[in-house]
């Protein structure tokens, strides 16, 4: 689905990212693990291709296909989708009408997907006329974020943060939308969506189940491995000890 | 002052021509049919369903003058003053004759206007609506209109100002002069769509009695020569005003317009909110002037602009005056260009960079109108919208 070579990004001027090498294959989920200021979101966004994430060295090939030159809209087109951890307000666009656009519906009446969408997320038709994110709380960023994604529905799914300050109730509803959309409720086999999920504190991993896990460190993936073993070690000792230690494996 | 001389460097009263090829009624089919367009454009039907009755000017002739529902008067002035007689205390009573030129020109050269009133306790089911058409190039329009609203009732309307497609240079001068009285309500709701060497200038005065309410929306969205405006509103005790204006000013328009709010009365209330686009080689001024002179008055102003070109300006001047000790007074102004943020949001949503900021640039103008009817308010929104989409 994804493979990232040798990727070298910069953020007005600064790199934020050096050498970085993952690869992500069909129906696989992935978390990344690491401290602020890592790098985690400047991947996410430079995988997307946002304008201000420049590439200054090697390639994205996304579904067989070198996108490192594609602008956003274009990568959208062939299938990524991203949710954020802080989108801005759009004034005069209301969540159901964004939710339209993301099917690709262009019409103002908010359509009946929509609101059997917004139902299943627990937003009310109410809050579907609501600017986007224009005084929405944390939990109903996120949830809006995925309801986004879910009627955006790509293959290839990135979330930045869903499970940060989020309540209990909120996490779970969370939990099951994120694992709808990255196929988790079907055999292995058949899973045709693939997910790479920024997690602090790995929260999520307690309700969706993930197959790769890695620790992002200064702009570089660190370690990877089973989720099971490096979300532990993370828990046990922090980012920097979980990677001295898998560099120790490594090196055996 | 000598005349022709404007107080503004506006418009040269002389370059226009007050001769008016009479029409006739029995030419409104025909005009109707012709204009029907440009007439729907600012939100005159002329079928006029769903409405209350129905004031139709093209250059100096009162085509239509129709009233559907009882206890509501619409009729040319020239007629309404010859028909009442106390209607001169109302006459050039919240616009001053002598402000300035183009009020003096009014004052001197009138070619009709409308008289729109509710009876005592009257509340239009549907809005009246009117429409001041020039469909003759090179002509003054010079229009006196009178609104009153009678003690408990309440009047909605919505009005159009427009010109033919074959006219390429005309004047719009209008006097309006609006009356609310004790516990009644107007809404005001007027659309401009000019042409880019129309010159324009209204001069309004509303005077808002004890309990009444005023909702004055403004709408121009197409290219204009010269456009100013500064309805001034007198808020009388714990009477209650609003404008908002939305403007999107293109091509060589120069739009100065602002809204002065006078809060009089004890325990008035005002807002005034305003949202303007200037693109293209645009020059807007949004003016903004709230002044409070009763106890326990409150007041807000809200002036947001979006810049969408380097050869464009928009100048926001919002001022507050006071000088009770009892009040509440406050403004916001603000000018940017559209937020690469969230250009960048809606192309990870799959649009395109230039839908994205089409789609901005809409919702910015999507100014959530208040205080109309909901039927109203929806047609209201879908006109922006329709036009807003024309710009992509």
């Amino acid at each position: 689905m994804l493979e990232i070579k040798k990727l070298n990004l910069e953020v007005d001027g600064r790199p934020v990212l050096k050498d970085l090498n993952l690869t992500i294959e069909e129906g696989e989920s992935h978390v990344l693990l690491g401290p602020n200021g890592s790098g985690k979101t400047s991947l996410l966004l430079g995988i997307l291709g946002f304008p201000k994430y420049q590439v200054t060295g090697g390639n994205i090939i996304f579904k067989g296909k070198d996108v490192t030159g594609l602008s956003t809209a274009e990568r959208v087109k062939l299938g990524m989708g991203i949710a954020f951890q802080h989108p801005p307000v759009i004034r005069g666009i209301r969540l159901g009408e964004m939710v339209n656009l993301c099917r690709g519906d262009k019409s103002q009446q908010i359509s009946k997907q929509t609101r059997i969408l917004a139902k299943k997320l627990h937003f009310s038709d109410e809050f579907l006329n609501r600017d986007v994110n224009a005084g929405f709380s944390g939990g109903e960023i996120k949830r809006s974020e995925i309801m986004q994604l879910m009627a955006q529905d790509p293959d290839f799914v990135m979330l930045d943060e869903p499970d940060s300050g989020v309540d209990i109730e909120n996490m779970e509803l969370i939990g099951n939308m994120i694992g709808e959309l990255l196929h988790r409720k079907i055999q292995p086999s058949k899973r045709t969506a693939s997910g790479l999920i920024i997690t602090h504190l790995a929260t999520i991993t307690d309700y969706v189940e993930v197959d790769w896990a890695h620790v992002m460190l200064n702009g570089m993936i660190a370690c990877s491995g089973s989720p099971n073993r490096i979300i532990s070690e993370v828990m046990k000792g922090g980012y920097e000890k979980c990677v001295r230690e898998c560099q120790t494996t490594m090196d055996r | 002052m000598r005349k022709g001389m404007s107080d503004d460097n506006g418009p040269v009263i002389e370059k226009y021509t007050l001769k008016a090829e009479k029409h006739d009624e029995k030419d409104l089919p025909e005009i109707e049919d012709k204009y029907k367009q440009a007439f729907l454009n600012v939100g005159y039907d002329p079928e006029g369903s769903e409405r209350s009755g129905s004031f139709l000017q093209v250059d100096h002739s009162v085509l239509c003058s129709k009233v559907v529902q009882e206890g509501v008067e619409i009729m040319s002035t020239t007629d309404a003053i010859e028909k009442y007689s106390w209607l001169s205390d109302y006459w050039w009573h919240a616009v001053a004759p002598e402000k300035d030129v183009y009020t003096q020109q009014v004052d001197r050269k009138q070619t009709h206007g409308y008289f729109l009133r509710t009876l005592p306790g009257v509340k239009t089911t549907y809005p009246l609506q009117s429409c001041l058409f020039t469909e003759q190039d090179g002509l003054s329009q010079n229009v006196h209109n009178i609104v009153i609203a009678e003690e408990g009732s309440e009047l909605h309307i919505i009005t159009g100002c427009s010109v033919a497609e074959k006219v390429k240079s005309a004047l719009h001068l209008g006097v309006s002069e609006f009356y609310v009285k004790k516990n009644a309500k107007i809404t005001f709701t007027m659309i401009h769509n000019w042409a880019p060497e129309v010159e324009v200038r209204p001069r309004t005065g509303i005077v808002v009695g004890e309990n009444g309410v005023f909702i004055g929306n403004y709408v121009c969205m197409n290219p204009v020569k010269d456009l100013q405006m500064y309805p001034i509103t007198y808020c009388g005790k714990n009477a209650k005003a609003t404008s908002q204006s939305i403007v999107y000013a293109s091509e060589d328009s120069k739009i100065d317009i602002g809204s002065k709010m006078v809060l009089n009365g004890e325990n008035s209330k005002a807002e005034v909110i305003s949202r303007a686009v200037a693109t293209d080689h645009a020059d807007v001024t949004a003016r903004g002037i709230l002044t409070g002179s009763a106890a326990n008055v409150k007041a807000h102003l809200e002036c947001i602009g979006l810049m969408l070109s380097d050869t464009a300006r928009i100048h926001s001047i919002p001022e507050l005056e006071v000088n009770v000790k009892d009040c509440e007074f406050s403004h916001e102004a603000a000018v940017g260009r559209i937020s690469e943020q969230e250009i960048a949001y809606l192309t990870a949503r799959g649009l395109s960079e230039d839908e994205a900021a089409g789609a901005i640039v809409r919702g910015f103008l999507n100014v959530d109108i208040k205080g109309l009817p909901a039927a109203l308010g929806e047609q209201v929104r879908q006109m922006i919208r329709v036009s807003a989409e024309a710009f992509e």
